[in-house]
């Protein structure tokens, strides 16, 4: 068992519920609410430092009274210490506080739970389908009472994707790394900056202008 | 070559002591021989049928040997599209969008059980055959099709463009899609997308 479960138990008490060892990995259950904080507290606290999230999903059961739970996947670079969250939701309020204030990965990440399991994240700063496209109207797939073909005919499901402007899946807003410019590293943005203007600082193609 | 001098090939030469500066030949022979010869195939590819395209691309099977060398990547610049692969719902208006693009004459090639019948991915995001979305003039089975079977739907493809006629403009008439976006009917649709072999019949609600 991962010390972090007696770590976060000492420290959030009865918001952590029950922790298991399987297949050598730690899962511990925390409340729904709280999720955000918990995780908060195990990326920034001095001896966690769970710094990587390595998957954000979730898990529908057979069991129809069962709940829906998300899982979080959190690695420590620094102490190679691996640890898996998990909170519980019940089906008819499938809501919970995103990630992306954590961690900016979470974010498509968070979008395919959203689009195969509908579960919305607060506090998400773009929660739109991601792999489906943003018009498709047969609900969240990977749900248990999803039946395989999906829930339209297959003249319809044709009809509608034919209608999809293929032009919209991508916006050049979305693939532009412009927006990103500041919030690179500085050898990053100087090598952009010499790409924009096509050419490097004593390459042929300079000493060639000369 | 397809040229060559006989009776069964439509071509006739001037007598062999003259100078071979003419022939004569039917248009239809001629044209076709031309087209069907020079085939630039415009790849579609999706899924591990790409991997044998590009094996049959590749110098050891040499597609070049049927005269499509010339692999287009520009749809504009091409006359085969060789959809490779399964085609998901999200990629159908791509795949449109691009035959609409490809310019007359054009065929399609449709490489693979996927593509062809959506193979055995019955499910919610997959185009079941892509014949539901643009028309299709070759099916290469297969899972996927080896480099010879490939070649075999191009032969294939090759003797549909000998018998056509340039004088029957309804082969290069562009149909778009009807005011239901669609390009068959919806029961034909339905039809054509209906599972076959010992797939699964599970209930479809709605």
């Amino acid at each position: 068992m991962n010390p972090s479960v007696e770590a976060l138990r000492r420290q959030f008490g009865p918001t952590v519920g029950r922790a298991l060892v399987s297949c050598g990995d730690t899962i511990v259950y925390v409340a729904a609410a709280r999720v955000r904080e918990v995780l908060r507290w195990l990326k920034e606290t001095p001896g966690q430092q769970y710094n990587y999230l390595v998957d954000v999903t979730a898990v529908e059961y057979r069991d129809a009274e069962r709940p829906i739970e998300v899982v979080y996947e959190l690695f420590s670079l620094e102490r190679r210490a691996q640890l898996r969250v998990k909170a519980e939701l019940a089906k008819d309020a499938l809501e919970i506080d995103s990630v992306v204030p954590l961690w900016n990965g979470a974010n498509w990440l968070e979008r395919e739970v959203f689009d195969m399991f509908g579960i919305t994240f607060h506090g998400h700063p773009d929660l739109r389908r991601i792999l489906m496209w943003e018009t498709y109207a047969e609900g969240h797939p990977l749900r248990k009472d999803f039946p395989l073909r999906g829930r339209f005919s297959r003249a319809e499901q044709v009809r509608q994707a034919l209608g999809v402007n293929p032009e919209a899946h991508y916006s050049m807003d979305e693939l532009n790394i412009a927006d990103a410019y500041h919030e690179l590293p500085e050898d990053m943005r100087e090598r952009l900056a010499r790409g924009e203007r096509g050419r490097v600082k004593g390459s042929e193609s300079e000493r060639g202008r000369e | 070559m397809g040229l060559t001098p006989g009776p069964e090939a439509g071509v006739t030469q001037a007598g062999a002591s003259m100078s071979p500066s003419w022939i004569t030949t039917k248009l239809d022979f001629l044209v076709n021989w031309a087209r069907a010869n020079s085939l630039w195939p415009m790849p579609f590819g999706t899924a591990c049928c790409a991997i044998e395209f590009m094996a049959t691309a590749a110098s050891r099977f040499d597609i070049a040997r049927f005269g499509a060398e010339r692999l287009a990547y520009s749809p504009r610049q091409s006359d085969v599209l060789l959809c490779a692969g399964r085609l998901p719902f999200k990629l159908a208006p791509v795949i449109r969008r691009i035959y609409d693009q490809m310019t007359q004459p054009k065929w399609v090639i449709s490489m693979g059980a996927c593509a062809s019948s959506g193979g055995i991915f019955d499910n919610y995001a997959m185009v079941q055959g892509i014949d539901t979305v643009v028309p299709v003039d070759v099916y290469v089975p297969g899972c996927p099709p080896r480099p010879e079977g490939l070649l075999y739907g191009i032969l294939l493809l090759q003797k549909k463009v000998r018998g056509e006629t340039v004088i029957d403009h309804s082969l290069r008439q562009e149909r778009p899609l009807d005011d239901t976006s669609l390009r068959l009917p919806p029961a034909v649709v339905d039809e054509l997308s209906e599972p076959f072999g010992n797939s699964i019949h599970q209930t479809r609600s709605a």
